[in-house]
Order: structure tokens, then sequence, then C-alpha cells
């Protein structure tokens, strides 16, 4: 490959790569080198934003699988993630390990994503949306009147992780900790992508019926969608719940199931390179909001009140300008610029 | 048993509610094919626009009430034209996805001028009560019952024999054909915004002359979907009965919960495990039209 011009495939091995140039496999190498030396010289709440980062991170990236891979539409992704926290928040609290904990949320979240996913078989679109929004009310329903089990309206109370005897009760361990299974995560669904089962779910959202022609179980590929994407969202929920160490029904509402759709479709669909843009975006959004009305409040001192209870609006307002303008997301803008840079200066 | 007529009866009247908020939603979908997730902000819009000129402006009830209605129709509009003609042949996700922000805008819209305190209309009609089955029963539920009947007698017939509304029959039933016809299509699409502004405002109206409006009353709008899957999301009659038979069903099943079960709050969530349930027995609904795929 040296001395030539361009990549040139030569097997399938090779054109199927994740990552398939050297310059590539550096780049990412020295930017994760980089990265984890980040709780060295950031304080506790940068880091705590980083940490909201990587759990959303996994959050979309498992969404984007169901949705923007698989296209079957889910509101209810919200609650799916609510049920991996109180799933592992109970294990934990049951004395579970939180090694063993933590996946053992995502089964349980896996199982209930399945459950609700099995109208899918009957329903398309519009109808399995609402189909899945009224899982994620009912979900939610469960999480305020199960008092027993959840707590009710006080949610309940996460004891802080615990790996191999290793305390993990500060902001730089759960910033490995969560960046680490952020990692596993999209290398993991990555790599789902690019096997049958992957290339399954791209062609029953592209024609569901030559994806079952060309011998692709519908139904079986539908539900294993629900159950990796609510498994991997339960993940994100047990971390979640285990990083702020406490549960409440509030946190899990169907504003965290837009959100989260919101992060695919601003990172651009169906790509996990996207879900990454988005959800890092989406987190930011508010943190910038708040920088933006501290600097405004020497101008403007009402602006930073109002600004903060505007935050919802701007967040709307950026969503549907992101759908007029950009609909293929930030990660179409970001090969646009790669492209821009390949050839530069002969941009022609 | 007086408790359960009671419930039944406050039943028909927040079902009217959701009868008139889910026939803006049944007017869109079926001219445009897009699923609103903003109809509930849409009628806290209306609420609220009334609310100011009534209370703020002191402009007296009717004058208000009619320029609402104007107000609905610019708001119809404007969001035709700025947000959703743009997203013609995109997917349906990003169509929902557009309307989830339109809801969320307006929402910090109303927030911003009104904050989010409870709003309280004056009283507009009598507050003694009448009987109706020889239970005592507000005015103002009364008011509002006949008032979404007669809207949807109006409509009815504006549907059956108005030139537009045949137009609109025909854009719902082939854009190509009607296009082809010399319907204008963009038009149409203009005119069903409208009408679903303007009918849900009303349906804001006549909730805030019952319990006051405040910031969560768009929440009505997710009302709308179990009474428009039990209806059929492209059937107007649908929209009628769903929306009432929602209403009741919630309120007697929330009735129950906690006279049998001990349950609170369970109205809230009766309405979406219905909704669960048509979708798995009939997923067109009542009168909704089938989409007949074979295999």
């Amino acid at each position: 490959m040296q001395g030539t011009c361009g990549l040139f495939h030569t097997s399938y091995a090779s054109e199927s790569q994740l990552l398939p140039t050297s310059f590539q496999r550096w780049r990412f190498g020295l930017f994760f080198a980089a990265y984890a030396f980040c709780p060295l010289f950031l304080d506790a709440y940068d880091l705590s934003v980083l940490i909201m980062i990587h759990v959303a991170v996994i959050g979309a990236v498992a969404l984007n699988l169901l949705t923007g891979c698989c296209g079957q539409i889910s509101l209810g992704h919200g609650a799916f993630v609510g049920v991996g926290a109180y799933a592992s928040a109970i294990l934990s609290g049951l004395g579970l390990p939180f090694l063993l904990a933590l996946p053992a949320g995502g089964l349980v979240a896996a199982c209930v994503g399945m459950f609700f996913g099995i109208p899918s078989l009957r329903l398309k679109g519009i109808y399995l949306a609402i189909a899945t929004l009224a899982a994620q009310i009912i979900i939610e329903y469960l999480f305020l009147h199960w008092d027993g089990l959840t707590g009710g309206s006080n949610g309940m109370i996460v004891a802080s992780p615990d790996l191999f005897g290793l305390a993990i009760d500060d902001e730089p361990g759960h910033f490995w900790l969560s960046f680490a299974v952020a990692a596993l995560v999209v290398l993991a669904v990555s790599n789902i992508m690019r096997t049958r089962p992957g290339r399954a779910f791209v062609a029953v959202r592209d024609y569901y019926l030559s994806a079952e022609i060309v011998g692709v179980n519908l139904f079986a590929t539908k539900l294993a969608a629900f159950g990796v994407s609510s498994f991997l969202a339960g993940v994100a929920g047990g971390l979640w719940a285990h990083y702020v160490m406490y549960v409440t029904p509030e946190m899990f509402g169907v504003g965290l199931s837009i959100s989260y759709l919101a992060m695919i479709i601003i990172g651009g669909m169906g790509s996990v390179q996207g879900s990454v843009f988005g959800a890092i975006f989406i987190t930011l959004l508010p943190e910038f909001l708040t920088f933006a009305s501290g600097a405004a409040s020497d101008v403007l001192p009402g602006l930073s009140d109002s600004l903060m209870a505007m935050k919802e609006g701007i967040f709307g307002l950026v969503l549907v300008l992101f759908l007029i303008f950009e609909p293929e997301g930030l990660s179409y803008r970001w090969r646009l610029f790669k492209a821009y840079w390949k050839l530069y200066p002969f941009a022609h | 048993m007086e408790f359960y007529l009671q419930l039944f009866i406050s039943g028909l009247v927040i079902g009217s509610i959701y009868s008139l908020v889910a026939l803006g939603f049944v007017i869109i979908y079926k001219a445009t094919k897009v699923v609103n997730f903003a109809q509930g902000e849409m009628l806290m819009a209306g609420a609220y626009v009334c609310f100011a000129l009534t209370v703020q402006a002191g402009l007296p009830f009717i004058a208000s009430f009619l320029l609402t209605l104007a107000f609905s129709v610019l708001l119809g509009l404007c969001i035709e034209r700025l947000i959703l003609r743009p997203m013609i042949g995109e997917p349906i996700i990003s169509v929902i996805m557009v309307t989830i922000g339109l809801s969320s805008v307006l929402k910090a819209v109303v927030q911003f001028f009104w904050g989010t305190d409870i709003r309280v209309y004056p009283e507009v009609l009598p507050t003694e009560p009448v009987m109706v089955a020889g239970v005592p029963v507000a005015p103002v539920y009364v008011a509002a019952f006949l008032l979404s009947l007669l809207l949807f007698a109006a409509f009815t017939l504006f549907f059956k024999y108005s030139r537009y509304g045949i137009a609109m029959r025909a854009t719902a039933f082939d854009q190509q054909a009607a296009q082809s016809m010399g319907i204008g299509i963009k038009n149409i699409f203009a005119l069903s915004w409208c009408i679903a502004a303007v009918v849900s405002s009303i349906g804001g109206v006549i909730l805030g002359n019952i319990n006051g409006i405040n910031i969560q009353l768009g929440q009505l709008g997710l009302k709308v979907f179990p009474a428009v899957i039990l209806g059929g999301l492209d059937s107007l009659l649908g929209a009628a009965i769903g929306g009432l038979a929602i209403g009741v069903l919630e309120n007697v099943c929330g009735g129950l919960a906690k006279d049998l079960l001990g349950l609170g709050g369970f109205r809230e969530v009766s309405a979406f495990i219905f909704l669960v349930l048509i979708l798995m027995v009939k997923p067109y609904g009542l009168f909704g039209t089938r989409h007949i795929e074979r295999v």
C-alpha cells in the first residue's frame, strides 16, 4: 500500500476493516491515549460532564442500532435506560458485585425491551412509535408506583461501585470506568454492523419485504435489534445510576427518550460516529447555554435567568433547525470536512 | 354508584376535549400524513392567548375568543410554511422529531411570556350546577360538551359538502390525482394546519374555563394517541368516538383502581395500557382505513 495514491482493497477483510489506513489507526490511538490522561488536569465538574457524555454515547449508539440501522422507531429508549438503572441498582443493593450487576441490569432491560418490541412484528412507522411511547409511559408509571421495588417518587440510593476490591467513588475513577465501557460499546456496535446480523438490520430498514425474500427472518431480526439496543441502554443506565448514586423516576421520562432520538438525528442516523457526535453535542448544549448566560449576565443581567428557562426551547429549536437545514447530521458535515482537507491545497 | 356516574360524566367532558384535539390531529394526518406531536402545545398556546386577551388586555370574552381563533389560523399557517413544508418527503422519524422539537419550542415561548403558575379564567358562565341524569354538573361542563358536539357537526358538514372540504378529502385519498384535478396541494396542507390549530385552541379555551391553565397543559397532547388509535388514525368519526371513549375509560378505570386496588395515579396510565391492547388486536382502530399487505 505504501507509495500508492489512494486506498485499494485487495481482500474483503481489508475492505471491512474499521480503521483501514495506518493514519487513522495512529490518530485514534493517540487521541485515546491523550484522552485517558484527562483526569490529571481537569477539575471534578469538567470530568462529570465528560462522564455524562460517556453515558450518553452508550445510550445513543444503542438507540442508533435500533432506529438508525434497523429502522424501528423507539420513543421508549429512556424507559429502557431506566430499567437498566433500577435493575442494576437493586441487584448491587442485594450484594451482587458491580461487574455482574451492570450486565445483569442490561439483561433485565433487554428482556423488557424485547417484550415491548414484540408488537414491532405487526406495527411499522408511526404505529410502532406510538406503541413504544405507550411503553415509556407504562414503565414510568411502574417506576413511580411500584414502591416496594423502586422506592416510588423518593427514588433509591445506589452504592458506589467496587471493582475487584477497588472502590470507585471519585470522578477520575468514574471517568475511566465509563470511558472503558463506552469504548467497548462503540467497538462492539461497530463490529455488529459489519457482521451478518448487522447487515440484516440494515436490510430490514431499507425494505422489509426484500429483506425477508433474501432470507432474513424479520421477527427475529427486529427482536434482536430491540434486545441488543435495550441491553446497551440498560448498561448506560446502570453506569449513570452508579455514578450519581441515586435513581428517581424523573430521570427517565419521555424527555430522555426524546433527547436520545435528538442525539442520533443531529449526529446522523445510521452512523455510529454520528451518534457519538450527537451525544457529545446534546450533552454539551446545556453546558454551553450555562456558560453563555454566565458570560452574558454582565451585559444583560436579566438574560441568564430567562436563558435557563429557555433551555428546553433552545433544544427544540436546535432540533428543528438541524432537521430542516442539515438532515444528514453532523457525521455528514465531518465527511465533507475531511474530504475538503484530503487534497488540500489542490481542492479541485 | 353515583360516584361512578359522576366519573362517567366528567369523563365525557374531558373526553370531548380529547376528541377536539384528536380531530385536529386526524385532519393533519389525513391530509398530509404528518403525525403531530405538538397538538397539545397548540392547545396550550390558544388557551394562553385567550387568557392574555381576556384578563391582561381586558377584552370581553367573546371578542378575545374570536381573536384567539384568528391567532390560531396565523399560528397554523406559520408552522406549516416554516417548519413542515421543508420536511415534505423526509423519513417519518424526521417528521415526528420536527413536531416534537416544535412542541418544546412552543412550550418555551409560552413559559417565557406567562411563567409556570396556574392562571385562572374569569367566570364566563353561571356557577350553580344543573342536574344531568340526577347528578349535579357545572354549566361549563355542559357547555363544553355541547360546543364539541357542535364543532363535530360543523366539520362533518364541511367535509361532506363544502368545496374545500371535498378538496381536502380528495387530497387525503390521492395527492397526485387531486393535484392533476387542479387542487392546490400546498393550500390544502396549510388549510389543514389552520383547522387543526383552531380546533385545538378551542379545546384549550374550554379547558381553561374548566380548570385554569398551566404549563402542563401540553401533556394533554399525548392523550390524543390512545384516542386516535382507538378510533383509527384517519377517521373523523373515530376521533370523536375515540376521544369520548378514552375520556370515560380513563376516569372510570382510575376510580376503579383506586377503589379496589388502592392504586394512585392509575388514571394517567390506563389509556396507554388500553392503547397497547388495541395495537395488538386491531391496529387500524374502529374506523381507520386498513392497509392490506400481502406477504
